[in-house]
Order: structure tokens, then sequence, then C-alpha cells
């Protein structure tokens, strides 16, 4: 079965006048298979959003250059005009924000920003495209869907919001649904409602999700697989459990040591990752979390590394966190980052 | 004067600049946080530079220069006295001496050499230009600071003052203020300066307004400094920056408004003080036959007030703090 | 809402009161006493004598001036000097001329400047962008007076494709029912006359509407960057909508509350501008009446016409408003989850 995605050393670089181009994606490889749920994770600035809307072609045409390939079904998608894109958005690709108040045109009421979906790409007019609109709200679990349609986006709650955000991104049954920090912006509640509705939408229709976050919390129970990025590159990626079980990377490995455990004592401090994203080597010169890591070797920093494939995972590092059977002793992650 | 530390108060930038996401963080330094008294110079600094490069500011700043250099420079550059009636001999009964190697303008409908008038117009515009503005600004600076200051009743009552001010076209306001002061240039003057004074007055009370419920103003109220002394020394010098944009707008709109109601004849005729208002007016009669006459002064007006209008839109974009990066 | 207008209603009253008094004290403050004032130079001792009785101004202010109160809620402004008929008789027969004035003004700016500044807009940081900044900047500064001779003498005296002055040509007949001329032609069917009223208007509408436009391209090439950038648009692109849909329903929809209030914050400067035009180009309308009552010290008129030009002004702001209010929903409807 051929891949659903397939993006190929994806580079994205915004030109600046009078100073370098700031590269936001740096040879970024990873891909789906149909209905896989597949996570991308990383912090502010590590390139995971900019890396979703190139797939997606919603980058600006001017001053933006992209490079690379992305593949839909075999189909490349940068090489697509706008036009054509627009004719892939909606029943094939389709997206999910992350602050569904910003996201929402306020002027215009619910039921027409779903109706237009179906209007633009099934064809539905009238009496039909509102009783689909009304279908579809209901599906996504908004209460008195007859009555919402004719509503504003702030009459509606976050929660609410986001699942009619979700509806239009679901109306046309698109192959691959990409959903950037949906409930980022959402009460703790509702995040997990968004999220059991997420996973019901997808199995539902077979949907490929991407699952872009910073919480690897939201990852542990959606993803099949899981991408984690940095400074613009993959860094690792493995199946969910490897990666949960066995973090490789120490970056992986301090995301999920800051995570505070229930299982900890009481008086056990958190331990979050040292410096702040900010804190960037260049690629070109070496490894660009090596000012932050603690296992940082001299190499590091003269020399970046590869993602070397060792079949269960990829991993881009010199000095990767040891597997548990090669050490007696094994040190946990949470050692480890300490 | 005790004050509070201003990098505290203001919450100083974020530690290393959040970076937008999609975007690999470049490390800048952050922009240092403005204080009471280093957001003059700051802003100043980095609003120069970027007036520097801006081609529009740059015009506008050399024809700001022009004009004000012929106004002052008149005298010296005016070939022949504005009053004079030289050519006088000249007029046939429809038509009037054309622009020739003596006369660069020719003549007007009495016989005065036109450039010369022109170039002492200069004078009469910048001076009740500046003059309406000052007037304008004083009087709203005070309106404005005395309604933002002390707030409640005192605030109703001004802005309900500036409301009926408002209330009227400023152009009729004008006009009847100068028909109460007599038609003089000095009523025309003071008319338009008065119909300013919304602007100034607004402007004032709203970053008055503003301030006083800013981090600084309340430390230094809470260590029992006088509400004058902090409005003085910390409030006014941050309203700078858009009272001297409204200020150069103004400007321009003052030298446009004065011409306006001259052309309409509320500035009397006074034949020996050449004004570009009151030569657009003479010219009216005489449009088809010598339109030179009403050109020249048109031009002249809308140079000066584009000069500070191209100035002053500039200075509002060199010095939005939004804007920096 | 409806307490909304009503409270702004109420402030109007302490605003327009305040304008009454001032008014009044302005004609008693002009130069040669307000008896002078009212019959203008030329009247003769006992001419003033009655003058003084009919307006009791030997009785206490107070007195005076609730009876001027009183007369102006029963539109009595006096008569004026010039023309001897009555105040209001003359504001309504030139009324229609300056609103006419003033629409065909707003028609050029609003039908003109709209289309630009989306253009200038699209076209950002393109050549027709910075031109029309420049352009816009330059429109502002020129003053109506300067644009209207410069139309008038080019067009209407040296190329003669338009009359240079007047409201209509004199030998077309016509009658006038409305005293709207362009609407009278249509009703009476006499459209040579509808035309020729038309034709009147081009050169004055432009001049009068040149600053409006510069302001209007200048607002609109703003509001539709500033929105082509919300999250709203990117959602919608992401739908896959048309480009058309896109800029229609979501770019400009939401562009246009910010215009519309400039819109209607243009009237004071119409106008104010409409004064000069007509003296300009001719034109019978109130402001050419205002200017003449200038020059032939007629306060009657001055005074009745600035009370009621300053109440419609007024009024027209208000509504202006009120209608910013009923186009964006969210004042609209209100209210809801936030």
């Amino acid at each position: 079965m051929s891949r659903l995605l397939d993006v190929t050393d994806l580079r994205v670089a915004f030109t600046r006048r009078g100073r370098p181009d700031m590269r936001a994606v740096d040879g970024v490889s990873f891909w789906l298979d149909e209905g896989e749920t597949v996570g991308l994770v990383g912090e502010s600035g590590s390139g995971k959003s900019v890396t979703s809307l190139a797939v997606m072609g919603l980058l600006p045409r001017r001053g933006v250059r992209v490079g690379g390939r992305v593949d839909l079904q075999g189909r490349s998608l940068l090489e697509l005009s706008p036009n054509q894109m627009r004719d892939l958005r909606g029943p094939e690709l389709a997206m999910v924000f992350q602050d569904p108040l910003s996201s929402l045109n306020p002027v215009l009421t619910i039921g027409l920003q779903v109706t237009e979906v179906l209007r633009r790409h099934r064809g539905l007019r009238g009496d039909a495209a509102r009783k689909e609109a009304t279908r579809l709200l209901d599906r996504v679990g908004i209460p008195d869907p007859s009555r919402r349609i004719r509503e504003y986006p702030h009459q509606l709650s976050g929660g609410m919001r986001q699942r009619a955000l979700i509806a239009m991104a679901v109306a046309c049954r698109p192959r691959l649904l990409i959903a950037d920090e949906p409930t980022t912006a959402l009460d703790v509640t509702i995040q997990a409602q968004i999220l059991e509705l997420l996973r019901e939408l997808v199995t539902e229709q077979g949907t490929a999700l991407v699952l872009i976050t910073h919480d690897l919390g939201v990852v542990a129970g959606l993803c099949d697989r899981v991408n984690v990025m940095y400074g613009g590159r993959i860094v690792e990626q493995a199946d969910r459990r490897t990666l949960f079980a066995e973090p490789r990377h120490p970056y992986t490995g301090g995301l999920l040591a800051s995570i505070p455990r229930l299982d900890s004592a009481g008086d056990v401090p958190l331990t979050p990752i040292p410096g702040s994203p900010t804190d960037l080597l260049a690629w070109e010169i070496g490894c660009a979390f090596a000012p932050r890591c603690q296992r940082r070797l001299d190499e590091c920093q003269t020399r970046a590394p590869e993602l070397s494939d060792e079949g269960v995972r990829r991993l881009r590092c010199h000095n990767p966190l040891p597997l548990r059977q090669e050490s007696t002793s094994a040190p946990t992650a949470t050692e480890v980052a300490r | 004067m005790a004050d509070s530390d201003p990098e505290a108060t203001a919450g100083g930038g974020s530690a290393g600049g959040a970076a937008v996401d999609g975007g690999v963080a470049v490390a800048e330094k952050p922009a240092p946080a403005p204080g009471p008294a280093e957001v003059g110079q700051s802003l100043g600094r980095e609003a120069f530079r970027r007036l520097r490069r801006n081609p529009v500011a740059i015009g506008g700043a050399v024809l700001v220069l022009l004009f004000v250099l012929v106004a002052i420079l008149a005298p010296l550059l005016a070939p022949y006295d504005p009053v004079d009636q030289i050519l006088k001999d000249q007029i046939r009964p429809g038509s009037f001496p054309g622009p020739s190697h003596e006369h660069w303008l020719g003549s007007d409908s009495l016989g005065r050499d036109e450039l010369s008038r022109i170039l002492f117009g200069a004078r009469q515009s910048l001076l009740v230009g500046v003059l309406a503005t000052t007037v304008g600004f004083a009087v709203g600076l005070l309106l404005g600071t005395l309604a933002g200051a002390f707030g409640g009743w005192v605030d109703n009552l001004v802005m309900r003052v500036v409301d009926i001010l408002l209330s009227v076209p400023s152009l009729l306001l004008a006009i009847s203020i100068a028909a109460l002061l007599g038609q003089r240039l000095i009523s025309v003057t003071l008319a338009v300066g008065v119909a300013q004074v919304p602007i100034f007055a607004r402007l004032l009370r709203g970053t008055m307004l503003a301030e006083r419920e800013s981090d600084y103003v309340l430390a230094a109220r809470s260590l029992g400094i006088r509400r004058r002394s902090i409005v003085l020394s910390h409030v006014l010098p941050n309203s700078l920056s858009p009272v001297l944009v409204q200020g150069t707008l103004s400007l321009a709109t003052a030298i446009v408004d004065v011409a306006a109601l001259s052309f309409l004849g509320l500035s009397g005729a006074d034949p020996d003080v050449p004004e570009w208002g009151r030569m657009l007016a003479e010219s009216q009669t005489f449009l088809s036959t010598a339109p030179r006459l009403a050109f020249l002064p048109c031009t002249a007006i809308v140079i000066a007030a584009l000069g500070f209008t191209l100035l002053g839109e500039s200075l509002r974009e060199a010095l939005d703090p939004k804007l920096r990066r | 809402m409806l307490r909304y207008a009503i409270r702004r209603l109420a402030l109007l009253v302490p605003i327009l009161l305040g304008l009454s008094v001032l008014l009044f004290v302005w004609v008693r403050a002009l130069p040669g006493g307000p008896a002078q004032a009212l019959l203008g130079e030329h009247g003769s001792p006992d001419a003033e004598r009655q003058v003084r009785i009919a307006y009791g101004l030997d009785r206490p202010l107070y007195v005076q001036y609730w009876s001027f109160l009183k007369r102006t809620v029963h539109l009595d402004f006096g008569t004026s000097i010039r023309t001897n008929q009555s105040v209001t008789s003359e504001f309504l027969t030139r009324f229609p001329m300056t609103i006419e004035l003033t629409v065909a003004a707003l028609i050029f700016a609003v039908g003109l400047g709209i289309p630009l500044g989306y253009l200038a807009a699209r076209k950002h940081g393109r050549f027709l962008d910075h031109a029309s900044v420049v352009g816009s900047l330059i429109g502002v500064t020129i003053p109506v007076f300067f644009l209207g001779f410069l139309l008038k003498y080019w067009v209407a005296i040296k190329l003669g494709w338009l009359p240079p002055s007047g409201r209509s040509n004199e030998r077309i007949i016509a009658t006038h029912p409305t005293n709207f001329y362009v609407l009278d032609g249509l009703l009476t069917r006499e459209y040579d006359a509808s035309w020729d009223a038309i034709t009147h208007l081009i050169l004055p509408a432009i001049a009068l509407g040149s600053i409006p436009l510069a302001i209007i391209v200048r607002i609109t090439r703003a509001a539709v960057i500033d929105v082509s950038h919300e999250d709203y648009v990117r959602t919608a692109e992401a739908k896959g909508l048309a480009r058309s849909t896109v800029s229609r329903r979501h770019i400009l929809r939401n562009a246009m509350l910010p215009v519309a209030t400039t819109i209607g914050l243009q009237t004071g400067l119409l106008l104010s501008g409409a004064i000069l035009t007509e003296i300009v180009f001719g034109l019978p309308g109130i402001g050419s009446f205002v200017y003449h009552a200038i020059q032939n010290r007629d306060y009657p008129v001055l005074q009745g016409f600035i009370l009621i030009i300053a109440v419609i002004y007024v009024i027209v702001n208000l509504l202006v408003d009120l209608s910013y209010s009923l186009i964006d929903p969210r004042v609209r409807v209100g209210g809801g989850r936030g």
C-alpha cells in the first residue's frame, strides 16, 4: 500500500530584506499511511506549524522559499498551482487551527461557514446544505445545532467553536486531516473531549491525522507514530510505544521527564529542559540542541548529526540516551535529565 | 525624585524574545523596556533612523525646509517689492504682462510682480499656520490635560465643550469665529486655531487617561508625589510623540484652512500684505484670461501643506511603537 | 441596542442646547450690536426700533434666549436681510442642491475609493501600493478649491467637455417638483434635463470628493491588509474556497467595517467642502448662500443655517454610529458565552 502522505526533505525558508533567510524547516521527512495518526511534536519555533502549512499549500506566495517534496498519494503537491490546491483542500486535505475564536469569521453565522464548504466541494445548496450542516454540527457534539446554525462565533463557547471548526474540516471527508495544537487554547476539561472527538472521527471516516502539539500527553493518547522536531529538523521518529518506553534523543527524554507524574514523590522538583528554544546552534555548525543538552559532546558542537535509520526508529544524535539493556544500572529518563 | 525601577514596573521584555511558531528563533536581544523618561530618547533615536531611510519623509522634509527658508529669506530672495505696482502701465483691459525675463511669473492684476508676491506670501502662511496650530495646541493641551488628569465632572464638562465645538463642521466654525472677531487676518488665524482645539484636546486627554493607569504613575502616586509633578515630568513627555505627529499634520491643515478662509473673503483685503488665499480670491475673476494667477498661489499652498503632511505621516509611522522590530 | 440609541440621543440634547446658547451669544456679540446684525447695516433708526421690539432686545437676556429657543423649535429663524425671504424657506429651497452635490461626491469617492484601496492592498509592497499611499497623501492635501479651479479651467474652459458652472443649462426645459434636478428629470420624464443636471454635477463632485476619495483609499487599503492577515482568512483558504469567495465574503466584508465608519465621518468634510465647491462652480446650494451671507453680513441666515447644519451633522454622525452597530453582529447580537 503506497503511503498517503510522503514528505521528503522539506525545506521552508523565509526571506528577509537585508538579512539572511530564516530557515523554519530544514530538511524534514516523514510519512503517513491511510488512516494512521502521526504526531508532530516540538516547542514553539521548532518548525512544526510551518511544516503543516507547507503541506497544505497555505504559505504566503512572496517572501517564502520552499524546497523538497510533498506527495499526496504519489501526487506532488508543491508543483500544483494555487487553484489546483484549492480543489484539494476540503475533499483531500483539511486543517484545524489552534485558536478557535480568531479562526472563525466574526461577521458570518456558523451555519454559513459550514455550508460554504458544502457548497464549494459537495455541490449542496439551500435546504440540503443546511440539513447537512446541522447534521455535522450534531455529529461533533454541539447541542441544539439547528439553533447554533444561525448564531455567530462570539455566541459560542471556546469548545463549541473548535467543534464547529472540526465540523468544517471533516465536512468533505478528507483523506488527511492536520490538527495544529487543536486543544492548546481550550480549558483542560474540554481538551479531552475534543481529542476524543478527533479520535472518533478519524476512526469513523478512516482519515489520516497529523497531530501537531508540544504536549506529549496528547500524543500518548492518540498517535500511532511520533516525530519529534527541533530547530527545523526531525530529531527522533518512532512508533508510540517505542518512543515512550525508550526515548533515545536527549530532547525527547527531556520532554518526557518534564511532565509531572502522578506517581512521583511529592517533593520531587519538576525537571524542565534548561535554556530556551532560542538557545540555538545553527545546524550548519553542529547539533541545534547542543547548547541545552546534558549529554553534549565536543563533537556535537562541530558536526551536525545525520538522521540514522535504526529500523524501529530514526535518530539524529551523536550521543543518544542509552538503551535500557546497555547499562546495568539503567538510568531512567528522569535521572538523565537532572 | 524617588521613583520605582522602570524596568521592573514596565514589565521588561520577554527573555529571548518569544519565537513565533514556525520560525527558527533568532537570538535577538530584547528591546529595552521603556521607562518614564527613557521613552523620549530611545524612540526618538530609532524614529530618526527610520525617517532617514524613508523617501516619503525625506520628500516632506525637503518641501518643509524649502517653504521655511523661502518664508524667512523672502526679502532677500524676492526680486521686487511685492506691493509696488511697477507694471501698472503695461496693463490693458483683459490682459496683464505674462512671464518674462525680468518677471519670471509675470504680473498680477494690479501690476505687481507675481513672483515676489508668492515668495512673500510664504511668510504669511508660515506665520499664520504656526500661530493657528499653536493656539489649537495650547488650548487643546490645557483642556485635554485638565480633563484627563482630573477626570470626573471636569472631564465631562470639558468633553461636552469639545463636542459642541465638533458639532459644527470646521469650516463653518471658523467662519463664525472670524465673523465675530472682525474680518482681519488675525481673526482668521484665531478661528482656525480654535477649530483645531478639539483634536488636540481629545489627543491629550486620551494619552493622559492611558498614562494614568500605567504602573509607574501608580507607583509615583503611592509615594505621595503631587499630581502636578507627575503630569509635568512623566506623563507629558510620554505624550510627546503623538502630539508631534498631530502638530505637524495640523500645521498642514491650518495652512490650507487659513487660505480657504481668506479665499472666502474673511481676512479682509489688506492690499499691502500678500497672502496666498487672498491672491486666490482676487484671481477668481481672471480665471479665463490669466489662470496662472490662480494656480500659482494654489500650487504654493499645496506644496507647503504637502510637505508637512508627508513629514507628519512618516513621523507617525516612524514613531509607532507597534512597528518596532 | 435600543438603549444605546436612546442614550446617545439623550447626550445630543445638551450639546445642541449648548450650541444654541453659543449661537445666541454669538449674534449678540457681533460688531455693531444685535439689532444691526439682524437688520443689516442699512437699517433706519425706525426699523431698528421695530426689530428691537420684535426680538425683545430690551428685555433681559434669559427672556430673549427663551424666545429664541421657542422660535427655533418652530423653525422660525427670521428673515434674510438680503433676499427678504424667511431663512427657513431659503434653506429648504437650496438644500436639495447641496444634497445632490454631496451624494454625487460620495458616489465618486466610494465607487472609486474602495476598488482602488482593495487593489492597492492586493498588490501590497509593489509599485501600485506605494503609489497609492503617496497618491492618497497628496490627495488629502490638495484643497477643494485648487482641484476645483484646475478642473474648471482645464476640462470646462479649455477643453469644453463639461459645463464650467451652474446647475443646469437654462435653455433646456425642465420642471422641478422636488428641486432635486436629477430626480426631477426622471420623475417628469424629461430625461435630457436629468442628463443636463448630471453633467453639471460631474466636475464639482470630483473636486469635492477628492479628499474623501484619498481617505477611503487609504483606509480601505489598510483594512484589507489587516484583515488578510487574520486567522479566519487562513481558515477560509484551508477550506479550499474559491479565491473570489475568500476575497468577497471573508476579506472585504470584514474590511468594510472600519471603512463604513470612515465614510460616515466624512460628512463634516463634505459639508465644509461643499461651501467651497459651490462657490467655485457657482452652484446655488446652501454653501454658496452662506458665502453670500458672509459677504453681506446676513446674520439671520448665518445663525439659522449654522444651527440647522449643526443639527443635521450631529444627527448624521449619530446615525452612522448606530449603523455601525447594525453591521457588526458582535455589537448587534452580543452576549452568549465568551
